[in-house]
């Protein structure tokens, strides 16, 4: 439980950071943490007490293993963070290109 | 007790992360965090996920690096700075006191229900040959899910270029 609150608050931090932030790079490391929270929470939930990771091995009778399910979706759900991190940057950099600058509150003009 | 530790140690690099003001900085305070993560993977029986985690995080601070090194930051403190900041606290507070209760009624940390992964426990040995039930999972079990991972990742690809390329083919008349 209190785990699991913890890794609530480090969810919050990165929400802080992607409201109230107003560097673009900020924001994306705000998206960052929150993905960092929300995996570590999916793992938290399927782990089993003294339980073993979820490999055979030949010579050893394994009784208590911990869940298989949430570690392959996590598994997935890492690579898709990063590429929306890609995607994210290269934006970033466009509009720094364009803009000059990170500020969100400076990029107003629709004007192509 | 080790998990409390490096979820403490994670809360403090992402303050850190968002607050400092240089940019490099920042990405590195990320990265600490990213490696806490891999250690609580680690820490959790989940082998294949610390791996893929370090890889990516690795990945993900280059790209960043990319991203901001050489660009200059300006910090601006608006008039409504602390009306703000006092009203985004105010709403992330109520969210966790709701996540408060709604965390309870969860079913206590190490003692998952297992419903599912319990016939994939005692049958995914014999029915996919591989010993590493992540993989079995992940490949064989739910392939679609696989499959639709590898069709993202082509999409960012796809997108990344769409963005990130310079001026296409110019039309010389």
């Amino acid at each position: 439980m209190s785990l699991y609150f913890l890794c609530f608050i480090l969810f919050c931090v990165g929400l802080y950071s992607v409201l109230r932030k107003r560097n673009i790079i900020k924001i994306i490391i705000g998206l960052g943490i929150m993905e960092y929270a929300v995996n570590l929470f999916l793992i938290l939930v399927g782990y089993r007490m003294h339980g073993r990771a979820p490999i055979f091995a030949k010579d050893q009778e394994i009784l208590n293993m911990v869940d298989p399910l949430p570690q392959a979706m996590v598994l997935t759900t890492i690579v898709i963070g990063l590429a929306v991190t890609i995607i994210a940057v290269s934006l970033a950099i466009r509009i720094y290109e364009k803009y000059g600058t990170f500020d969100i509150t400076k990029i107003r003009s629709l004007k192509g | 007790m080790e998990l409390h530790i490096i979820l403490i140690f994670m809360i403090f690099a992402a303050i850190m992360a968002v607050e400092i003001k240089d940019l490099i900085s920042s990405v590195i305070a990320l990265s600490a965090a990213g490696l806490g993560l891999c250690l609580a993977f680690l820490i959790l029986k989940a082998p294949n996920l610390a791996i893929t985690q370090l890889v990516v995080e690795i990945l993900c601070v280059i790209v960043l690096i990319r991203g901001t090194i050489n660009k200059d930051l300006p910090l601006v403190k608006d008039g409504r700075w602390l009306f703000n900041t006092i009203a985004t606290l105010f709403s992330l507070a109520v969210l966790l006191l709701f996540s408060y209760l709604a965390l309870k009624e969860l079913p206590n940390f190490g003692a998952p229900l297992m419903r599912v992964s319990q016939e994939y426990i005692s049958t995914g040995l014999e029915k996919t040959g591989s010993p590493n039930l992540v993989t079995a999972v992940a490949l064989n079990f739910r392939g679609y899910d696989a499959l639709a991972e590898a069709a993202i990742i082509f999409t960012a690809i796809i997108g990344t270029l769409a963005i990130a390329r310079k001026i296409g083919k110019k039309d010389e008349e």
